[in-house]
């Protein structure tokens, strides 16, 4: 693996990927790279792909054309444990305590038929469960079912939960796009100070510019550069911006800003 | 003064609320009871009180002439003994054809149809098979309850399997679940409580090819001794047997639903996924 991290190859390669349904094109021409510990922050108006774009990496959906390479090879066709995921809902078990959810992973990350562990290795999963629990600031919680927690505290959880996977890149698909804008906050701190002490390479997908454009160390505008008003499904969104994050001044944020708002929004 | 439709009764007055029509039903029985009494002492139609009690009383605590045995615990012991088979049965058959077509779609491709014409089939109208095939004893009439609700307690499952959001899954990939593990740690425990709740409701079901079961071909069961005093109209018999039998059914369901509270504290509460 170091020897991957030595040589030139970025982690990801996008080369020429086109993402369409049936005649709806949603995406196109996307070519990008992303090197190992890049936090990428993907913004655009809602139906513009972008959360296509995460779900192409995550391996639930693939690309109609072109591929998109992790080390070299193309992402499988499925979710695994070196792509680590936070939804917006639905992330947690709500059957299992916040504890046995995290302790899950540890079942999850052994190969055998059910999945449960005892023994030492539940010892170790629990005391691996309860410091990750700490870190996320879950530890009064323990033994608590997610329907008992708050939205940003089920939030935490999912990351904790995730984290424990120790996955290689973590996709955050508008994790915390229903929470409250102080809770927001904190949140984002949290996935800041994981990121870098978990050496995580992160995407997250956010409707919000603002909370891109402070946030990471890249930022990507999704939009649609050509637009055909009888036909609407006609062209895809590409990638119009692709800004270092800390290095940009108000007339750029301003001009995506109004770039980014006078589309109405589209379903899709 | 509120509209009808945002009236609501206070905690007493919806207790009474409740509690009114059995006792209207009651009053109208005991007075049409002493009104055909009082015309035809011997009326066998509606037994007084007094009457079905003395029938109670020689069917639970009287030791038959014949065999020497209480009749009615001894039809209550084997109906409910047949019954519980059946259902366990069927709830385990239906909890594993469900669980596996609800999240193999490979399987599910193969089962579905199936299942779909399986549930078709009139269970009463191969009563008679069951009996070519499985003699009149005690198997064909478990077999009947089994075969009758495995279709609706499956094909409930598969719904509810497929229902559980599929982020879910794709969460349990991510963290490394192989299919086995998600089936077992994530889907099974989820569907346990919807089992209960579908096994709730077949129970109805249950009773009904039970009862047909035992009416057709039996030496003993609450459905074989109503359907024997038939013959002679004991209605002060078939009577507190159709009474023992539905607050059987409100126990069994009752239980059933304290058990969900107390084993899936986190369904009730709302957990739903």
């Amino acid at each position: 693996m170091s020897e991957a991290n030595q040589d030139t190859t970025p982690m990801i390669q996008v080369n020429q990927v086109w993402k369409q349904y049936d005649d709806n094109i949603v995406l196109e021409r996307l070519n990008k790279t992303v090197d190992e510990g890049e936090f990428v922050t993907l913004v655009g108006a809602s139906g513009c792909g972008k959360s296509t774009f995460l779900n192409m990496l995550l391996g639930t959906e693939q690309p109609s054309k072109g591929e998109i390479l992790l080390d070299g090879k193309p992402i499988p066709h499925e979710a695994g444990s070196d792509r680590g995921i936070v939804f917006q809902q639905y992330s947690v078990f709500p059957h299992m305590t916040v504890l046995e959810n995290v302790m899950a992973t540890c079942g999850f990350q052994r190969p055998g038929i059910t999945g449960y562990l005892f023994g030492s290795g539940r010892s170790a999963a629990r005391e691996a469960a309860e410091s990750i629990l700490e870190q996320v600031g879950l530890s009064q919680a323990l033994k608590k079912y997610p329907h008992e927690l708050s939205g940003g505290m089920r939030q935490r959880l999912a990351l904790a939960q995730a984290l424990l996977g120790k996955p290689r890149i973590l996709l955050l698909d508008e994790s915390f796009g229903a929470l409250d804008p102080g809770i927001r906050a904190d949140m984002h701190d949290l996935v800041l100070s994981l990121w870098s002490e978990h050496k995580l390479t992160v995407f997250m997908v956010t409707h919000d510019l603002k909370e891109g454009f402070y946030l990471g160390t890249r930022l990507w505008v999704f939009d649609k550069l050509r637009h055909d008003p009888q036909a609407p499904q006609r062209f895809g969104a590409v990638i119009t911006y692709d800004l270092p994050v800390g290095h940009m001044d108000q007339t750029t944020y301003q001009q995506i800003d109004d770039h980014l708002r006078p589309i109405p929004a589209q379903a899709g | 003064m509120k509209k009808f439709i945002n009236q609501r009764p206070g905690r007493a007055f919806k207790l009474l609320l409740g509690i009114a029509p059995f006792v209207l039903l009651f009053l109208l029985y005991v007075m049409g009871s002493d009104a055909r009494l009082e015309v035809n002492p011997n009326d066998k139609l509606l037994p007084s009180m007094s009457q079905i009690a003395d029938g109670l009383e020689r069917m639970a605590f009287e030791p038959s002439k014949r065999s020497g045995e209480y009749l009615f615990w001894q039809d209550t012991a084997s109906s409910l003994t047949r019954l519980g088979l059946g259902i366990l049965i069927a709830a385990m058959l239906g909890l594993l054809i469900g669980l596996v077509t609800g999240a193999l779609p490979m399987i599910a491709a193969s089962l579905s149809p199936l299942l779909t014409v399986v549930s078709l089939i009139p269970p009463l109208a191969i009563l008679p098979i069951l009996f070519i095939v499985f003699g009149l004893g005690e198997v064909s009439k478990v077999v009947l309850i089994a075969i009758g609700i495995t279709p609706f307690i499956a094909r409930d499952i598969q719904r509810r399997t497929q229902e559980i959001p599929s982020e879910q899954l794709v969460k349990a990939q991510s963290l490394g679940a192989n299919t086995s593990q998600i089936m077992i740690r994530v889907l099974l425990p989820q569907i346990m409580p919807k089992l209960f709740d579908a096994v709730r409701l077949s129970l109805g079901a249950g009773w009904l090819f039970l009862i047909a079961a035992e009416a057709v071909a039996a030496t003993d069961g609450l459905g074989y001794r109503i359907f024997l005093v038939r013959r002679y109209m004991a209605m002060d018999v078939i009577l507190p047997y159709v009474a023992w039998i539905t607050i059987l059914a409100f126990l069994i369901d009752v239980s059933l639903r304290e058990l969900t509270k107390k084993l899936f504290p986190w369904y009730v509460q709302g957990g739903r996924s």
